[in-house]
């Protein structure tokens, strides 16, 4: 398609502080017979150290975004650079390997394993290391005293409250040291002060130099990050950076920027 | 460390459902014990016709006088002379000096008389035999001495005792040197036999023998003392019996001859009988059959322990099932945190091996609990309910259940099959769910 080479000028593997990047992704669904277009030739690049959040109604794409990026789904079209390969064409297995090496997860409902402990659930992604991490027992003590959650290794996720679930699953998201952390909604289930604890934490983790794509419609997590990326009709509607001194404190009034 | 891991994991999950999990196991559970208690069983009746059937002898010949039916009879032209049949001395001489390869040939006379000493008495059997026939049949004696050829040529009033009857006859005193009564003659007690179990009935063809009221005098005594003509008495009325020959025991000395042997014996006495009134017996033939009955049983075994090892398999199959559609989310989880669907699969049928795997262990410890049992229900049967006890045939009685070693293995792998094979279907069935959809699953 040589008209739309012209958008993404530099075809080929990005350069290399570009951890992850898409090039005229689309992503075509049939649903009882007609075409969806979930993402329009989307183009996006992360380098390292981003921290963006996705924003967009529901249906604007961003959830099939976020499943192209996490390596859940693969695009109709385009490429999809990470760590330099284009994963877009990987088989299952590849990709599967791709996502336990390259990227972390957080999701919305924490998603722990509940018949594993906290220190188990963050051995989790280390279990599918191929070849496996050396002194992966350690790495995980060591996260789980990063979250502040050294005191309960042994304790379930049903004896956790949410914001503490949803920082052994942060622990977990960082165990396998990946370029890329994706959360999906990370504070959707959570009350306002432990939505900012999350926050800080992710804040914190981003300063320490980790690439953070989160999806969000909460115009005040947004803008905790360095970017907001929206989406509408699976085309990027806008994309803006946010002035970090211009974050408010409490961060409870939003401040709405119009496309 | 691997293999560990996924074993603990395995059975982790499943804790999370005690009680299903323990009805998957128990179905497993059961159908290994089965297998192995039912193999135990049959493996405890053949071996003991087997023993029966070598305690005869492989290398022996066995032929009885039948009595024929009455029509039929020989010489029974003359009722007053009673009926005549079976086998005769001459047919002995005939044997022994016709087929080259018996070895060893012993004739014998037997017949039910009460032998009695002061106030004792008992239902005697009386076995009238050459000195071959305690060789031959395995009697050891255990005091004394046995009947020997002197005792043969000088008619000598002489007795033999089995052990039982020896006790009951002498409770107290020391019956050698003794005399014991048989109808109308006295017998000086030489020798008693040591203690021997009783035989069952085989096939049809040997009756059960008991060897407890056995007494055996010289074959020449009987002969000159009691005679071939008997006595019964049947319903009331009396009837006169001559018999010569209860029966001959041949031995051969090469275990290939004794088909043939078997077929010259019975050529002969064809030859010689016009009615049917004997039986030839060959235990090794019986023992063949036996075998073949053991492979049956076996094979009929295998396939009910296939059967109830199949709805076992069934049974952790539908929890599988049940435990994937449950466990979508979690599949959902491991998925996106790089599982593969190789690795989810393995996972799952991990868990299917470990139900299974427990099924098969708990069983065959149950398995190893059939003797005891079965000597606990025979106890409690005997003690509770003596009628239904003595209504038994001996051979469920005296049956001792055999663990096979081979039926333990078996058993605890074909339930580690199932697991794996029932296992396969709802391991694929997670490792095939989208990722997406199943992070989604509420």
């Amino acid at each position: 398609m040589p008209p739309k080479q012209a958008l993404t000028p530099s075809a080929g593997p990005p350069p290399r502080d570009v951890v992850a990047a898409i090039r005229s992704v689309s992503k075509v669904y049939s649903l009882g017979g007609h075409e969806v277009k979930a993402l329009d030739n989307v183009s996006i690049e992360f380098r390292q150290g981003d921290y963006v959040a996705i924003m967009g109604s529901s249906g604007s794409g961003k959830s099939t975004l976020l499943n192209v990026l996490g390596c859940l789904d693969r695009p109709t079209t385009g490429q999809y650079y990470l760590a330099g390969q284009d994963v877009a064409v990987m088989d299952d297995e590849t990709l599967s390997r791709i996502r336990g090496r390259y990227l972390g997860f957080i999701f919305q409902s924490y998603n722990l394993i509940q018949q594993l402990s906290v220190v188990e659930n963050i051995e989790v992604p280390l279990s599918y290391q191929r070849p496996p991490m050396p002194g992966g027992r350690e790495r995980c003590l060591k996260l789980a005293e990063l979250v502040g959650l050294s005191k309960r290794l042994g304790h379930r996720p049903t004896e956790l409250s949410g914001g503490q679930q949803q920082r052994v699953a942060i622990a977990r998201a960082l165990v396998n040291n990946p370029h890329v952390i994706l959360a999906d909604e990370p504070t959707g289930n959570l009350d306002t002060a432990t939505s900012h604890e999350i926050m800080d934490l992710l804040d914190a983790l981003n300063k320490a130099g980790r690439t953070i794509v989160m999806v969000t419609h909460e115009n005040d997590i947004a803008e905790r990050a360095r970017r907001i990326v929206r989406l509408r009709d699976g085309r990027i509607e806008s994309v803006s950076e946010v002035r970090r001194e211009a974050l408010p404190v409490a961060g409870l009034t939003s401040s709405v920027s119009p496309g | 460390m691997k293999f560990l891991q996924q074993l603990r994991l395995g059975f982790r999950s499943l804790l999370l459902h005690k009680l299903r999990s323990a009805l998957a196991v128990l179905g497993i559970l059961i159908g290994v014990t089965a297998v192995i208690w039912l193999v135990a069983m049959g493996e405890g009746v053949s071996y003991q016709a087997q023993q029966q059937i070598k305690d005869l002898g492989a290398t022996s010949i066995i032929v009885r006088s039948i009595k024929p039916a009455e029509e039929s009879s020989r010489s029974d032209s003359n009722a007053r002379m009673g009926i005549s049949y079976g086998l005769l001395r001459e047919d002995f001489e005939r044997i022994v000096t016709n087929v080259p390869t018996i070895g060893r040939a012993v004739p014998m006379r037997e017949i039910s008389r009460e032998v009695r000493h002061r106030e004792q008495f008992i239902d005697g059997m009386v076995i009238a035999c050459t000195p071959d026939y305690f060789g031959m049949n395995r009697l050891k004696i255990a005091r004394g001495r046995a009947i020997s050829e002197i005792d043969m040529t000088s008619y000598a009033n002489v007795v033999v005792l089995a052990h039982e009857a020896a006790v009951k006859l002498f409770p107290i005193e020391d019956p050698l040197g003794r005399a014991v009564q048989i109808g109308q003659e006295f017998y000086v007690i030489i020798g008693v036999a040591a203690e021997r179990s009783a035989a069952a009935a085989i096939g049809g063809s040997l009756d059960a023998r008991q060897y407890d009221r056995d007494v055996y005098i010289p074959l020449t005594t009987f002969r000159v003392r009691i005679g071939d003509r008997v006595f019964t008495s049947r319903a009331g009325s009396f009837q006169l019996e001559t018999v010569e020959l209860t029966q001959i025991t041949a031995v051969v000395d090469d275990m290939k001859e004794v088909d043939s042997t078997a077929d010259i014996i019975r050529v002969l006495l064809q030859r010689y009988h016009k009615v049917v009134d004997y039986a030839i017996v060959v235990p090794k033939e019986l023992l063949e059959q036996a075998e073949t009955m053991r492979a049956m049983f076996n094979v009929l075994l295998l396939l009910i322990a296939g059967i109830s090892l199949l709805v076992g398999g069934i049974g952790i199959m539908n929890i599988m099932l049940a435990t994937v559609t449950e466990r979508t989310r979690e599949i959902g989880i491991r998925r996106a945190l790089g599982a593969t669907k190789g690795e989810i699969v393995q996972q799952f049928l991990w868990e299917t091996v470990v139900l299974s795997g427990t099924g098969g262990l708990l069983g065959v410890l149950f398995g190893f609990l059939c003797g005891p049992t079965v000597n606990g229900v025979r106890f409690g049967v005997r003690a509770s309910l003596p009628e239904v006890w003595a209504a038994l045939p001996p051979n469920i009685r005296n049956l001792e259940p055999r663990l096979a070693p081979w039926s333990i293995i078996a058993a605890f792998a074909i339930s580690v099959g199932v697991g794996i094979v029932f296992g396969i279907y709802p391991a694929r069935r997670a490792a095939n769910m989208d990722p997406i959809e199943a992070l989604r699953h509420e």
